[in-house]
């Protein structure tokens, strides 16, 4: 007791130690030598070497431009339709869910309890040419519309469904915790002014939700756009997006500083689109 | 004796021989053009350790509830315990597991290792100085090695590796939905496919089989040869016709029906036979691809134990219970026979003891293109695009 009461001022500093330490070895460090090493040049059979080369910058945006939009396409839209499907049930979960409330958050965290390998897995044989999917769309004759060559499977709508599941949570758990916290009393007061219902979702609901949005499209987003799991299980050829790209330069082509480089491409590019983004909604709405 | 796969067991294979590559000369007479990358020679020291670590791909060896049997009696034999970790799933990522420590000097933790000389990584793994010479004194078996694997060209005199097994690259189709697929024009052009067929992920199994229906020599490649290669791929991915490039992971589609044919391996078919008898495989008319899994000792590992281990592997019995359960194909000479008498069936399958017919309908691809960077990437492009 006596330290700490001599040295108050401290604490805070000691508090913050576990979580800096932490970030320093195992982000900033590596993240460092991710620098590092982008900047390199030379093949694995002679070794590598620190030569300033931009240029694998310049390369990484120039030869794989279309992974690169393909990425933030894919993410995007993943993000989106999480959101859609999201909102009514994180709503429907907070204000309509009474004593079930738990259980039923827990019905949307289950699928957690498999691995995200074994899930994605899973929607090879949901999709399945011959499976229940593609020949119910058949018989709605929306196959011609989402599929392609009359499959689900190895296109980009599997890649894009694929990730929406898989980050489905990240999504519906924030937004049920800012539509949790709003006191049903504003609603009823909102309707007490003669706001109609849906006006009142409008003004009163929606923006005491908007820390929930923007958490869980940010919590979608980010990781969605680096993902190549989704690509790799359920997409073709042509569905790649920039992780798989990234993947076999690390470890098919032992092309270290190309990967490196792209990992800074697409962090910065994603840092650029968050900020934006934040700047448009107002960060505030983030911290609630 | 004869145990059956499960399809669990099946799908893990199947991933092990994803890795595969290609080749050693089974074929080639001894080319002697192999570099001795910095191989210092360390006296072996020959005295056995306590344990041996044994890094292996997925079921790659006998197995019998919990027990690898074949283990149990090398330590018997010898002392030695086997650590035995099937921690390979494919030569790349296996390769990123053990260059850090390699690249630092350090050992691995490990005294035998498995990988395929149809990647790029053994070359590697000796030119960069990164293996250790295998002791041939304390191994009297080594002449059990059948005489086709003794020379290839990336280690000409086997100073540095001695087979595990190998395996074939041809194509397997489904005869409930599609007729015989013998040619790898059919695979790549037949309308009544399209979309339905699957080339490998892996570099040297694709670019072979290709190139040997386009009437180029696998063994010698060429930047015309390869272009011309790339160029049918590319017209393929193009048209619609290949749905998907595969590493370990074509048996569940093919097995489901998304896929009707397939470039496979031999043995993965092998096993999915068990489970579906209407999966055919066959190398195509234009000639398939061999390849082979080898034991290889990183720079660190005890020489000595090690070479002793694959001296007890090569005893023609052991290798043949091995097989019994492994079914890709054994490079021991005198295995088939203990077969014969105790599984006939492994020892007919043609599958798992090729036919000199077969053999000879193999390529094997130039070891050099392995290596080549403007090769490789192109191919990474091309099958992510």
């Amino acid at each position: 007791m006596g330290f700490f009461h001599r040295h108050r001022g401290l604490t805070p500093y000691l508090l913050l130690a576990p979580g800096m330490l932490w970030l320093t070895f195992f982000f900033l460090v590596p993240l460092g030598f991710l620098a590092y090493q982008s900047l390199q040049s030379g093949s694995i059979d002679f070794g590598y070497s620190f030569t300033w080369a931009w240029s694998n910058y310049g390369d990484a945006i120039r030869n794989y431009r279309g992974q690169f939009e393909r990425s933030f396409l894919y993410a995007g839209i993943a993000t989106v339709l999480a959101l859609v499907i999201s909102y009514p049930v994180a709503y429907w979960i907070a204000f309509r869910g009474g004593r079930w409330k738990n259980l039923l958050l827990l019905f949307i965290v289950a699928p957690f309890f498999v691995t995200y390998l074994i899930r994605t897995l899973a929607w090879q044989t949901i999709l399945s040419d011959n499976g229940l999917v593609v020949r119910t769309l058949d018989q709605l004759h929306l196959l011609g519309l989402l599929g392609t060559n009359g499959r689900i499977l190895s296109t980009g709508t599997a890649v894009v469904a694929g990730i929406t599941y898989n980050f489905l949570p990240f999504m519906a758990l924030p937004l049920y915790v800012s539509l949790e916290q709003i006191d049903p009393r504003l609603i009823e007061a909102a309707e007490d002014l003669y706001a109609s219902r849906p006006k009142a979702f409008l003004r009163v609901t929606l923006p005491l939700s908007m820390p929930g949005v923007v958490a869980g499209t940010l919590l979608t987003f980010i990781p969605a756009a680096g993902d190549f799991i989704n690509a790799q299980l359920l997409g073709s050829p042509t569905n790649h997006m920039i992780g798989n790209v990234i993947e076999s330069k690390y470890k098919e082509l032992l092309d270290y500083p190309a990967a490196a480089a792209m990992s800074f491409v697409l962090m910065a590019v994603i840092l650029l689109m968050v900020l934006a983004y934040a700047r448009a909604v107002g960060t505030e709405k983030l911290t609630g | 004796m004869n145990e059956r796969l499960t399809r669990r067991q099946v799908i893990e294979r199947a991933a092990a021989g994803g890795a595969a590559i290609a080749f050693p000369g089974l074929l080639a007479a001894c080319g002697g053009t192999a570099t001795k990358a910095g191989g210092s020679t360390t006296t072996a020291q020959r005295k056995l350790a306590k344990t041996l670590h044994f890094s292996n791909w997925t079921l790659y060896i006998d197995k019998k509830g919990n027990k690898h049997p074949s283990l149990d009696q090398f330590q018997k034999k010898t002392g030695v315990h086997v650590a035995y970790t099937e921690d390979i799933n494919d030569n790349p990522s296996f390769f990123s597991k053990i260059q850090p420590a390699l690249q630092s000097g350090q050992s691995t933790g490990r005294d035998l290792i498995v990988m395929t000389d149809n990647s790029r990584y053994p070359s590697l793994l000796i030119s960069k100085g990164w293996l250790e010479k295998i002791d041939k004194s304390a191994m009297p078996n080594f002449k059990n090695l059948i005489p086709q694997q003794r020379h290839p060209n990336w280690d000409p005199n086997r100073d540095y590796s001695l087979p595990w097994q190998s395996g074939m690259t041809g194509i397997g189709w489904n005869e409930k939905l599609t007729g015989p697929v013998t040619s790898m024009g059919q695979l790549l052009g037949d309308k009544k496919l399209k979309g339905k067929v699957a080339l490998l992920t892996e570099f040297a199994d694709t670019l072979v089989l290709v190139m040997a229906a386009n009437g180029d020599d696998p063994g010698h490649i060429t930047d015309k040869t390869f272009n011309k290669a790339i160029s049918t791929i590319k017209k393929a991915v193009d048209s619609g016709q290949i749905r998907q490039f595969y590493g370990n992971d074509y048996s569940g589609a093919l097995a489901k029906g998304d896929l009707v044919a397939t470039m496979a391996w031999s043995g993965d078919i092998v096993q999915l036979q068990a489970d579906n008898p209407h999966l055919k495989w066959n190398l195509p008319d234009t000639g398939g691809d061999i390849w082979t899994d080898n034991m290889l000792i990183p720079k660190g590992g005890n020489v000595f134990t090690a070479s002793t281990y694959m001296n007890f592997v090569y005893d023609p019995k052991i290798a043949a219970e091995i097989e019994d359960y492994v079914n890709y194909i054994c490079p021991v000479l005198g295995a088939k026979a203990v077969l014969l008498k105790e599984d006939p069936s492994i020892a007919k399958n043609t599958l798992i003891f090729p036919t000199k017919e077969m053999l000879d309908n193999v390529h094997t691809i130039d070891p050099t293109a392995l290596n080549n960077e403007k090769y490789q990437t192109t191919w990474q492009n091309l099958i992510s695009a």
